[in-house]
């Protein structure tokens, strides 16, 4: 019963299993987050254990960061909850759950769960990361979701390749993107159904799959079950939940969730200078490399003179993890971690460190990537008014 | 997959703070909280609630960071164009004057 210390741990020891202050409010255990209005509930929803609510309709639930200290897979039970619309099915009969395969294709298809997992099955460790992730650090502050560094989970995805699922149908000449549903809804007619759309290639690939398990075991409902599309090495807004209806269409899709939200600043950082309009922009993409020191919080007290091992993950778009170095003044001087076992490339690749305090002393402590493609971190921070793309190395302030 | 389906025949409940049913056939029903509904007083606050609590909880009010009066106003503008907010033309400066109250900053000189 790990979850049992977000709630029932007392004083100190609950303090430490997360990454930031606990408290009550009106009777209700909360979180402080560590940016103005981050205070919020800790709930437990259908089949999660006690998750921090940003919001309850539609719901919107990040992972206590302390989480991802517990190993590289980020269970099922507490892994982040992203809706877009306010009308997501809370009733799922997966026997009689369809979903479609249609548009510039030659045989339309109406397939079971059964016909997806008759296809060959493959499994994938891969990162799904909430473009916003982060959100509530971006300096200047931005409007949309206030997450701060939990709204991403590593898991062992299971299921069918999309090209195996397309070729059942079998594509047709001159396909240019594939468009993705899923079974949320609006409230309002008027409101943009969620839609996301890949280019054909992208669709293609053999790591692109539809999964109809995550570590093991089906879906949660609010993590899509009984299928949704996994793109390794993409934000998570592609990866559409409780999945009923590819399209191949033969144009670059123009529907709103495409077009005009989830959009990025076509410069080479994804960045630009607060304030800025009139820039172009291209759809959010490839996950930017980060790393996270896992095991110490902001504001620890940690035992002088003695070793202190420090822990965490770091994670890319899918070159995988070449290395990771660890700072104790706060990215001044940098010396190389160790890494731990390669689970795949597009997942959590785990590190670990130590450094021995001096009595007295604060240390400002953080960890950079870097890919087998040479791609590292930031400098420093990239701005943009989603709030998208944060990669600057993170501190974690101790002092012993 | 909406339908409602009868024969539930075993109920999971965990920490007695949610439920998972489990029908015949694998049917899986959960049951989520009642959305959080809460916007406190101030002025215009009837607007705030006949226009935003259709789509969504009064947390994505309280959750974002002070936002000035051109912010709130790029928000609630947003609501009506993009998502079809149903909010006469009049009732939006009215409307930003509440969510200003509740959770806005001063704009910048």
């Amino acid at each position: 019963m790990v979850h049992r210390k977000f709630f029932l741990a007392s004083g100190a020891a609950a303090a430490a299993a997360l990454a930031t202050r606990t408290g009550t409010l009106a009777g209700t255990a909360t979180v402080d987050l560590p940016f103005e209005n981050g205070t919020r509930r800790l709930a437990a929803y259908p089949q999660k254990r006690p998750l921090i609510v940003l919001t309850s309709r539609p719901v919107q639930l990040e992972t206590p960061f302390s989480v991802f200290d517990d190993g590289p897979y980020t269970p099922a039970d507490a892994f982040f909850v992203r809706w877009h619309l306010a009308d997501v099915p809370t009733t799922v009969d997966p026997s009689a759950f369809r979903v479609a395969v249609r548009g510039l294709v030659d045989t339309p298809l109406s397939l079971s769960l059964d016909d997806i997992r008759r296809l060959p099955p493959v499994q994938i460790a891969a990162v799904c990361e909430c473009s916003g992730n982060s959100r509530g650090f971006v300096t200047p502050r931005v409007p949309g979701g206030q997450w701060a560094n939990g709204a991403m989970g590593n898991a062992l995805w299971k299921g069918a390749r999309l090209r195996d699922v397309l070729a059942k149908a079998g594509v047709k000449a001159g396909a240019v993107a594939v468009r993705f549903n899923g079974a949320e809804t609006p409230v309002l007619a008027q409101t943009p159904d969620f839609v996301k759309a890949l280019d054909i290639d992208h669709a293609l690939h053999e790591d692109t799959i539809v999964a109809y398990e995550m570590n093991g075991d089906p879906l949660p409902v609010l993590n899509g079950f009984p299928l949704r599309l996994v793109v390794p090495g993409w934000f998570a807004t592609y990866w559409v939940k409780m999945l009923t209806d590819i399209e191949v269409i033969d144009h670059v899709d123009d529907g709103y969730w495409m077009k005009t939200a989830y959009r990025i600043p076509a410069t080479p950082t994804g960045g630009v200078a607060p304030g800025s309009t009139g820039f172009a922009t291209v759809p959010i993409n490839k996950l930017t490399i980060r790393s996270f020191i896992t095991n110490l919080s902001d504001g620890r007290r940690v035992a002088a003179a003695k070793p202190t091992p420090v822990r965490g993950i770091a994670f890319d778009s899918g070159n995988g993890i070449r290395s990771v170095e660890f700072s104790t003044d706060g990215g001044a001087s940098w010396r190389p971690a160790g890494l731990g076992a390669d689970l795949g490339k597009y997942g959590f690749r785990q590190w670990s460190a130590s450094f021995t305090p001096v009595a007295g002393t604060s240390y400002q402590l953080s960890c950079r990537a870097t890919s087998n493609a040479g791609e590292t971190q930031s400098q420093t921070a990239v701005w943009n008014p989603g709030g998208y793309l944060r990669n600057v190395p993170e501190i974690v302030t101790v002092t012993a | 997959m909406r339908r409602a389906f009868a024969a539930v025949v075993a109920t999971l409940a965990l920490a007695g703070a949610w439920t998972v049913a489990r029908a015949a056939g694998n049917v899986v029903v959960i049951t989520l909280p009642a959305q959080n509904a809460a916007f406190k007083p101030g002025p215009n606050v009837a607007l705030a609630r006949e226009n935003c609590l259709e789509c969504h909880s009064s947390d994505y009010v309280y959750m974002q960071p002070p936002l000035t009066r051109a912010q709130w106003t790029t928000e609630v503008t947003k609501m009506v164009k993009a998502y079809g907010a149903p909010v006469p033309d009049g009732d939006v400066a009215p409307l930003v004057d509440y969510l200003l109250s509740q959770n806005g900053k001063p704009s910048p000189p």
